[in-house]
């Protein structure tokens, strides 16, 4: 038995009929960096979601640090940061006020806080603005001081649901390097998805394919190219995956952001 | 600082950055104290019932505390669907934590609200006993704590808000009218009166009443007792529901 520290076995999760996560079992090295990737709807969102503590599994177990994410919930949530797919900010809060109460509620201590939330901010390029309140900033400055958030308080894992989708190249390499640099210095496992297959290519150690809710190829991004006889991982991933496109489930956001402003005037 | 006082913090100082909402909020007492204050006020008087204002006013002050107690609470809707819930539902905090604070900072800004309908009703012409001033607002921060918390059972049982105006017409406006704010209990037909009985701002409104120096219906420790009861059971019920949110 390997050291690991994310053990998932014959995980599944059903919506009514659907079957968005079907009996996948994988696990984690403590120390990865692991990419686990897949088209869109694939059941990616979904694990994460019952990795972190926010869905219950239909059936199978998930350990996190050697805690079950169903009966030690408390325990797990001392062991992860993650940065969602879509925004978790509060819209009524300045940059800094998110950085705090994040920081408050993972317990760093108040030097430290301070100290790390202008490290990040200013590596995110949102310092001069911290004290503006995020409803007045962009999806991409919104995106940046999501991903400095999450860095904060130092896990043990750190998941990453699309973290760099649509960033610029410049700050997207500023933020791999600063995780890249938490995993080598203290030995934070990262858990990523993306769909930018040649940053899966650089930093991932290992690489899991996921496809209608199934494991359809797992290995370091070396084997899955050799095995799909591919230049790229990019290339390799197609080839696993196919062509077709997939329909995602449109969420109804937009249609309730219209509403919150209704109510607001 | 700790996540309790977090979560309260961040109730207040939303509401403090909304001035629109707090100043539409008052719209609807302001409505009541002239419209009912003024004309049912000479009505009142002449069927012996006294000063009107005197009656109504803490009734108007409880609604006001009674609207932006559900509406503090219903939205965790919002924070469901911006997507905020989810950075606390992660947190290492335990959710009935996070629950409290949040049900705490709700309840302050209901009962900021209701001082601030106090202080209109003065102009108006209310004029209270206010010696026993912290039993008064004692009974608005039960009222306050109480719905609340029903507002967050309620909202951690909702994905959207479009189940928003069923709540409004079919739960607040009958708990408010039917609460004894507007008329007396005495002497209503029976009917009524158990209706009344079973509704939990008719005792919140009694006791801030009889607080004020007004007459009691059911006796200010009825009152209390029932009112503290009910706040435990919404903030125990609203606190278990929370914690079984799934996203």
């Amino acid at each position: 038995m390997k050291n690991s520290i994310i053990e998932v076995k014959k995980l599944t999760k059903k919506f009514g009929d659907f079957t968005a996560v079907n009996n996948i079992s994988f696990s984690v090295t403590k120390g990865e960096i692991f990419g686990f990737l897949g088209p869109n709807g694939a059941g990616k969102t979904t694990s994460i979601k019952m990795l972190t503590t926010l869905l219950h599994p239909t059936s199978g177990t998930i350990l996190l640090d050697g805690h079950d994410t169903v009966t030690a919930k408390n325990k797990v949530r001392e062991s992860f940061g993650i940065v969602f797919q879509d925004q978790s900010l509060d819209d009524e809060f300045t940059a800094a006020e998110n950085m705090e109460f994040h920081g408050v509620l993972y317990k760093v201590p108040s030097a430290l806080r301070k100290q790390r939330t202008e490290e990040l901010l200013k590596i995110v390029e949102l310092w001069d603005r911290r004290n503006d309140l995020v409803k007045q900033f962009s999806g991409g400055m919104k995106r940046r001081l999501e991903i400095a958030r999450g860095l904060l308080h130092h896990p043990k894992i750190l998941f990453l649901d699309e973290p760099t989708v649509g960033l610029d190249p410049q700050t997207r390499n500023h933020i791999w390097n600063y995780i890249l640099n938490l995993n080598k210095k203290e030995k934070v496992t990262v858990f990523f998805t993306t769909h930018y297959m040649e940053e899966a290519d650089r930093v991932a150690c290992q690489v899991t394919i996921v496809d209608h809710g199934k494991i359809i190829a797992q290995g370091t991004p070396a084997e899955l190219k050799k095995k799909s006889k591919t230049k790229t991982l990019e290339d390799a991933f197609i080839k696993l995956t196919g062509k077709s496109l997939r329909d995602e489930d449109a969420s109804d956001i937009e249609s309730l952001r219209n509403q919150k402003k209704m109510w607001r005037r | 600082m700790g996540p309790i006082y977090i979560m309260w913090l961040r109730q207040l100082k939303r509401y403090s950055r909304s001035r629109a909402r707090m100043i539409g909020s008052l719209g609807q007492p302001l409505i009541f104290l002239l419209a009912f204050g003024f004309g049912f006020g000479h009505i009142y008087e002449k069927a012996g019932g006294g000063d009107y204002l005197q009656f109504l006013a803490p009734g108007v002050i409880s609604m006001a505390v009674l609207f932006t107690a559900v509406f503090s609470g219903i939205e965790l809707i919002w924070d469901r669907q911006f997507g905020f819930l989810k950075e606390t539902l992660v947190a290492p905090v335990s959710r009935l934590n996070i629950m409290i604070g949040r049900t705490l900072g709700g309840a302050t800004v209901a009962m900021l609200q209701g001082i601030i309908v106090l202080v209109i009703s003065l102009l108006f012409g209310f004029r209270p006993n206010l010696q026993s001033i912290l039993i008064s607002l004692l009974f608005m921060f039960l009222i306050a704590l109480l719905f609340t918390a029903l507002g967050t059972a309620l909202a951690s049982q909702l994905n959207d808000m479009q189940s928003f105006p069923l709540i409004m017409n079919f739960l607040v406006m009958p708990l408010f009218f039917f609460s004894g704010a507007i008329f007396p209990l005495k002497g209503v037909t029976p009917v009524l009166t158990i209706v009344a009985s079973c509704n939990p701002l008719a005792y919140g409104v009694d006791g801030l009443r009889a607080s004020f120096g007004g007459d009691s219906f059911y006796g200010m420790g009825m009152d209390f007792l029932v009112l503290g009861l009910f706040s435990a059971f919404f903030v125990t019920l609203g606190s278990y529901l929370f914690s079984k949110i799934e996203i």
